[in-house]
């Protein structure tokens, strides 16, 4: 009898000691690659790296380029996908009447969402850059990203309209608005936490891809023409992780590749402080 | 007027809803159309269980994918074996066992971790972990199929737990006290209790972590070697998508090579809406 | 917070997505020419874009690196204006009106780690070891060590000029296979079992070029044609004219003699030309 209970206090003990065990292997992991990369690339940070353009004549590098095809990417995708995923989510969470048609359509966002990034960086090259003639802009890379997120938004923006208390919609609509009225003016702003929650996280992954704009945005690192909407539009070249890609892997530059990991560490932890501090707002309505 | 600009807005909000659809079905229909008219050219015996990738032969090019497809399943089968197990644990102890402040870090940590480029994850393979497996395992060159499991199992981590916590957090806290009133221990009630009633999710967490593994296509070309031989543990693999990944650009349009990719990426495409099938599948029972 | 807030937020937001499809911008597009190909020739094309740059600040140019088989496929399919190749062309490219012009001669460096004693080997013995015949460093007078063969992915200018120089073609074995010369290298400088080609203009301090059949890779070898591994770097476009006057500009100024200190400082050698242009620089 004390030998059981013996044995099972015994057992417990094991077991949150593997718990503990794990959430430090995991921890420990995270952490060692994060502070190395770090250790690599603080060194090689500068202001000059991140307002500059390279120049190899002079012997300088900077990766100001790069920030800006990330920004601008950034801009065109959201512009796309924002109107198309929270459209579609309004729609599916007041509008549609049919169950099949809301079950194809979240289907369709989970059969999306899956899809690996390199298919579409073949889609996005053979039918926006090619069939369509965009060539490889960052407008082809953006749009193509704009569909890669689109579950994404679709999915946040979803869950926010259907967080939105029914009885702000009854209200309002009891008082004779019309139904399109009643969600721009009531149901929109009161999940429009929820809807910036999504676009944080679409913005964190067009930071993160490199598959697909190396196939349809380009390779370039220099400075784009941005004088123009024109010129901006037909810019193609490449954002900070394709960058990283191309000192790390083209011209073996790790110093600088390290330094441009570091700015994406950077960047990745401002954009998730951003979506829990937007997440927990959006909790609290 | 108001009511036909309500009409528009219902229209429009439709035809948004519609595109996820619309979307879904272009890309099949355009992958199934280019894909699979190549793979009756090539032979679907060949095509599938041919051992020889040779696309720019210019006398006898050969387009058998069993060495890349078999790199990709043994990639993602070993990346689930180790990441399941030890994300779950972590997951668990997140949910359970752990003191809320270092609950709290560790989230923010494995969050942070999900939204980390794969290109940093490559580089920090290609620099660290690739020469670490050369010296210790005495190889000629570290780049192996090793190296992309243990990466891939790395990226993977972060999803794996978010998912599975969410799947811990959803079970009916009345179970848990009606085991622990009925005399187990805490440890006892975790193992036996708490994850039983959390595996659906748990297996939903697996199945799209096996996706992602599948899928990921910089941090595996940047780690695997790329030689398209059949796959052993030591030697240098080629998965599917870094196999498209190389070869996208240099396949002329409309050539048999380029419609071959095509043919990877519907294979790719098959695999990853089977697993949504069997998602969605899990979901219903 | 007012509802009409959101929604003048809403019609801004139609109204610049309505701009950016539409793309009105009213000004004349920019001279931009978009150059892709070759990873070897990414140095070069570093050193003689900032050089085109300053004189002709009104042109942009692009260069990518995504391999000489994808440049000269985005030539012809009219993705880019001008692509590179690190090699002659095929029969089969020139009959589809890709045109090349030399700008420069390289030679394909046989690198290896710094530490490692071998220096030097014949062509039969590099053959041998990239064909996979050869499998330890002692076989060449090294250490005991396996041999770590780095090639090129299918489709570079620099493997298919390799396999060609060695006669060695569509027979190699390579441990690792690499998108891009800079990967290589730095694969070499990692790594003291490794062996790997590159071009001569990408080497660094990081790895050490042998000597091939007895001849050191340098650029007085190279130009002379005393070493055996060489190969021009082309400029190539679609048909006999090049595509607009902006990349009829770069391609004039990287074929005239201005380019050559140029090409010396990026690692190339400029090639031997006709009278006139030696005279212009």
């Amino acid at each position: 009898m004390i030998d059981r209970r013996f044995r099972r206090r015994a057992a417990g003990w094991g077991a949150k000691a593997l718990l503990w065990l794990c959430a430090a292997a995991v921890s420990v992991l995270l952490l060692a690659m994060m502070g190395y990369v770090c250790f690599r690339g603080l060194p090689g940070l500068s202001w000059q790296l991140l307002t500059e353009e390279e120049s190899v004549l002079r012997g300088t590098a900077g990766i100001l380029p790069g920030i800006v095809n990330t920004l601008l990417v950034i801009v065109l995708s959201l512009a796309a996908v924002l109107p198309l995923g929270v459209g579609a989510a309004v729609y599916l969470t007041e509008y549609a009447k049919s169950r099949a048609l809301v079950r194809a359509v979240e289907f369709a966002a989970g059969v999306l969402s899956g899809i690996p990034s390199i298919l579409y960086a073949m889609l996005g090259a053979l039918l926006l850059c090619g069939r369509l003639g965009l060539r490889r802009t960052l407008l082809a890379g953006a749009l193509t990203l704009a569909v890669m997120n689109l579950p994404a938004v679709l999915c946040a923006a979803q869950e926010s309209l259907r967080a939105a208390p029914s009885s702000f919609r009854e209200g309002a609509l009891g008082l004779g608005a019309g139904k399109w009225f009643m969600i721009r003016t009531v149901v929109l702003p009161a999940s429009l936490d929820g809807i910036v929650t999504g676009c944080i996280l679409a913005v964190g992954r067009v930071v993160g891809e490199t598959a697909v704009l190396m196939y349809t945005a380009g390779l370039s690192t220099a400075m784009q023409d941005f004088s123009s909407l024109r010129s901006a539009l037909r810019a193609s070249g490449a954002t900070l992780s394709t960058v990283l890609y191309v000192y790390a892997r083209e011209r073996a530059d790790f110093a600088a590749a390290f330094s441009v990991a570091t700015v994406l560490l950077f960047i990745t932890a401002v954009i998730n402080l951003a979506a829990s501090v937007m997440g927990r707002r959006s909790r609290r309505g | 007027m108001r009511r036909r600009g309500e009409r528009a807005a219902h229209c429009l909000l439709f035809l948004c809803a519609l595109a996820t659809v619309a979307l879904l079905l272009l890309i099949t229909a355009y992958l199934i159309a280019s894909g699979l008219p190549a793979i009756r050219e090539i032979g679907l015996k060949n095509f599938l269980l041919g051992t020889v990738w040779d696309s720019a032969s210019r006398e006898n090019p050969r387009f058998g994918i069993l060495p890349l497809l078999t790199a990709s399943v043994c990639g993602a089968a070993g990346a689930m074996a180790a990441g399941v197990p030890l994300g779950v644990l972590t997951a668990l102890f997140l949910t359970k066992a752990a003191p809320p402040g270092l609950a709290a870090a560790l989230r923010y940590l494995v969050r942070l971790m999900a939204g980390i480029p794969s290109v940093v994850c490559g580089l920090v393979g290609m620099t660290v972990l690739v020469p670490f497996l050369r010296e210790r395992l005495d190889l000629p060159a570290g780049d192996s199929l090793l190296a992309a499991v243990i990466v891939l199992t790395v990226m993977i981590l972060p999803t794996v737990t978010e998912l599975s916590e969410d799947a811990l957090a959803a079970t009916p806290p009345a179970c848990e006290e009606a085991s622990l009133a009925l005399g187990a221990t805490e440890t006892e009630t975790w193992f036996r209790v708490s994850l039983p009633a959390a595996r659906k999710g748990i297996a939903a967490a697996a199945v799209l972590g096996t996706g992602r593994a599948m899928g990921e296509t910089m941090a595996v070309l940047m780690v695997a070697g790329n030689v398209a031989g059949m796959p052993s543990p030591l030697r240098s693999v080629r998965f599917l998508t870094a196999g498209i990944a190389m070869e996208l650009g240099y396949a002329a349009a409309g050539s048999l090579r380029q419609r071959a990719l095509l043919s990877i990426a519907l294979v790719l495409f098959v695999l990853i809406l089977l697993m949504n099938i069997l998602l969605s599948w899990g979901k219903e029972r | 917070m007012q509802p009409g807030y959101h929604m003048k937020k809403l019609v801004s937001y139609s109204v610049l997505i309505l701009f950016l499809l539409t793309g009105c911008g009213g000004e004349p597009p920019p001279r931009v020419v978009e150059l892709d190909g070759s990873t070897a020739m990414s140095g070069v094309m570093a050193v003689l874009r900032e050089a085109f740059q300053e004189r002709r600040p009104d042109i942009r140019l692009n260069c990518s690196g995504s391999g000489t088989g994808a440049g000269i496929e985005g030539v012809l399919s009219g993705q880019c204006g001008i692509g590179l190749a690190s090699r002659e062309l095929t029969g089969e490219e020139t009959a589809r009106g890709a045109v090349g012009h030399v700008i420069a001669l390289d030679g394909i460096a046989v690198i290896v780690h710094p530490d490692n004693p071998v220096r030097e080997l014949s062509t039969e013995a590099l053959a041998d070891v990239f064909t996979g015949r050869i499998t330890r460093w002692t076989e060449l007078g090294g250490e005991d060590r396996p041999i770590a063969a780095y090639g090129r992915e299918a489709g570079s200018g620099t493997r298919s000029a390799f396999e060609a120089g060695l006669g060695a073609a569509d027979r190699c074995v390579y441990t690792c296979e690499y998108c891009s010369t800079g990967d290589v290298v730095g694969n070499v400088a990692n790594n003291p079992n490794g062996i790997g080609y590159a071009s001569l203009s990408a080497l660094d301090g990081s790895v050490q070029a042998l000597r091939v059949a007895g001849t050191d890779c340098t650029l007085e070898t190279v130009r002379q044609g005393g070493y055996p591994l060489r190969r021009p770097f082309l400029l190539v476009t679609c048909g006999d004219a090049p595509p607009g006057e902006a990349a009829g500009a770069f391609l004039q100024f990287a074929e005239s003699a201005a380019a050559a200190p140029y090409l010396a400082l990026a690692g190339a050698a400029a090639p031997e030309r006709e009278g006139s242009d030696e005279t212009a620089g």
